[in-house]
């Protein structure tokens, strides 16, 4: 008889800090400079060198703490993590063991409409490690320590999920929650953004943990779903046949769409963490928390919520405008510079995004602002142009900027909106098109569109279409 | 609490060092008599002290994020036993 087993998945997350310098040094953190041009003597791990903390990367993981509903140590310390491997100059790793920053978060999934909480263990304050390279020619490894010593926060999850989809969800809001907070950029790309997974399989209904393996190296969110699922598999059908999964590492390959035991580091996890004696203890006071609270911005969730409860839009419309700070903080601004919100949440998701999409291209590197946005709805709103003339506005906003008000007077797309001027053209749109008229009359009210469409090419778009729609009936007939 | 042979053989492979039989017989006892001399400590009551992580008296020295020189690279590789593209040469830590 077959037995149904339950996943059971943990995820330890790793995020580097957007400070300048470094954690217990003034090197820089900048992403790709030539190698070991960001060292000195203490991320080297000279002898007689200490450590000073980075108060702004204190403040930086209290920020992300706090914004995954972490309570902040009052009082926090640093260990040392010892191992030999070359990409740790010190053969220790400044780390945090029994008094992390933060503890017993959460955060709020959403999975095919079910809504679940996930418990955060801890938020640790770190030091990222070198970066190993193959040599070309062949002997050895190569390694460059600018990375040493860039700040790190661990986050690390309650096992508290059931399936390759709720891990990526988790890893997906986390992700969305940090990038809010801007403490770091978190680009997996670029390594900014690093994900480890623990994954077992229990029988159902039993409480106990089945033996876990730990995946590495899962550098997209589509790979930690491919990587989890192989996994879960994998463990299924040695436990269906009677087998029992080994404890190990594991590692990710891409290519191959498996995993490979990595060569066990020897007792790799017999970490022998003593309290680092060169930093003196961290006191966290409620003004200090207070502070760093404050800073926080408006997370994902709640700016959905607003949206959806001010604003009136839908949870598709909310959710796609909050899926970044970026472009939440650009509706934001285009509402208060006087768009109405719907108005601007059309065009923003539609529009602008479908823009973005299609051109491949950031917020940035576009010319248009919230203002211009505002500007142009409230010239749609007050019958100054149509919305399809909107459109073209839009496109020269996005392309070139500039005043709406200024574009639609020198491009001469104000609506037409002069009743005599409309009925002329109504009446030779009429007189030139018998059939259509004829097939109105006779029923055909797809005609009646036609119609207007053909006064709307007449007039390059430009008159207004309630008018055209009026005129036309009073001289057809309704 | 006492150590054994076997768990000196084992914190000495964690830091690499390679010692002979009569080198772990030695330090076992070695060890063990500074265990035995630590334990005097455990006489003392310590009901109600908050444990200690380090002696001084300070808390928060804390640094601006700024940024200072680094070294050239030349002088960060200086002491680097080998060294090849820029980087500090090591044995190869890759699989296969």
């Amino acid at each position: 008889m077959s037995q149904s087993f339950e996943t059971v998945i943990g995820l330890e997350v790793h995020a580097e800090l957007s400070t300048k310098s470094k954690i217990f040094c003034g090197c820089s953190t900048q992403f790709g400079a030539p190698p070991n041009t960001h060292t000195c003597p203490i991320c080297l791990g000279h002898p007689g060198t200490l450590p000073v903390l980075n108060q702004q990367a204190v403040e930086f993981a209290m920020k992300a703490a706090l914004a995954l509903n972490c309570e902040i140590a009052d009082v926090s310390k640093f260990d040392r993590k010892n191992y030999f491997y070359p990409d740790l100059p010190k053969a220790y790793q400044i780390s945090q063991y029994d008094q992390p920053i933060g503890e017993n978060g959460w955060i709020e999934i959403e999975v095919e409409g079910e809504k679940k909480r996930i418990g955060i263990t801890r938020v640790h304050l770190e030091e990222d490690a070198g970066k190993l390279n193959h040599s070309d020619w062949g002997d050895g490894s190569l390694v460059d320590y600018n990375r040493v010593g860039v700040p790190l926060i661990e986050i690390v999850s309650e096992p508290d999920m059931r399936s390759p989809e709720e891990g990526r969800a988790y890893l997906e809001k986390l992700k969305q929650i940090i990038q809010y907070t801007g403490v770091s950029d978190v680009k997996m790309e670029e390594g900014s953004l690093r994900c480890d997974a623990n994954i077992s399989l229990r029988p159902v209904g039993t409480e106990a943990f089945g033996t876990k393996t730990e995946m590495k190296n899962l550098n997209s969110f589509r790979n930690v779903e491919r990587a989890l699922k192989y996994e879960e598999e994998r463990q299924t059908q040695v436990l269906s046949e009677g087998g029992t999964v080994v404890q190990q590492t594991m590692r990710w390959l891409e290519d191959e769409g498996r995993t490979k035991v990595m060569r066990s580091k020897e007792e790799a996890h017999d970490y022998r963490y003593f309290p680092e004696p060169d930093l003196v203890q961290l006191q966290i006071d409620e003004a200090w928390k207070q502070r760093v609270k404050e800073s926080l911005p408006e997370l994902p969730d709640s700016r959905r919520k607003r949206y959806i409860k001010e604003f009136g839009l839908s949870e598709y419309d909310a959710s796609l405008l909050t899926a970044s700070k970026k472009m939440a903080d650009f509706y934001d601004r285009t509402v208060s510079s006087g768009a109405e919100p719907k108005a601007a949440a059309n065009w923003i998701s539609s529009e602008l995004l479908g823009y973005l999409n299609s051109q491949g291209k950031e917020l940035e590197e576009t010319q248009i602002t919230p203002e211009s946005i505002a500007k142009m709805t409230q010239l749609i709103e007050k019958g100054t142009i149509s919305s399809k003339i909107g459109k073209k506005v839009f496109k020269e906003l996005v392309e070139k900027g500039g005043d709406p008000a200024k574009i639609v007077e020198e491009k001469g797309w104000v609506q037409i909106s002069d009743e005599g001027k409309l009925k002329e053209i109504v009446a030779e749109v009429v007189d030139a098109n018998p059939q259509s008229v004829a097939d109105y009359q006779n029923g055909k009210d797809r005609a009646l569109g036609f119609l207007v469409g053909q006064v709307m090419k007449a007039t390059k778009g430009k008159a207004n279409p309630k008018m055209v729609n009026q005129l036309l009936l009073e001289k057809i007939g309704g | 609490m006492a150590i054994s042979k076997e768990q000196v053989e084992h914190v000495a492979r964690l830091a690499r060092l390679q010692l002979t039989e009569e080198e772990a017989q030695v330090y076992t006892s070695q060890l063990n008599d500074i265990l035995k001399f630590a334990e005097k400590l455990n006489e003392l009551d310590t009901e109600g002290v908050e444990p200690t992580s380090h002696v001084l008296p300070m808390a928060n020295v804390l640094r601006e994020d700024e940024n200072r020189p680094s070294l050239d690279r030349d002088k960060a590789l200086a002491n680097a036993p080998e060294q090849a593209e820029g980087m500090f040469q090591v044995p190869d830590v890759f699989e296969e």
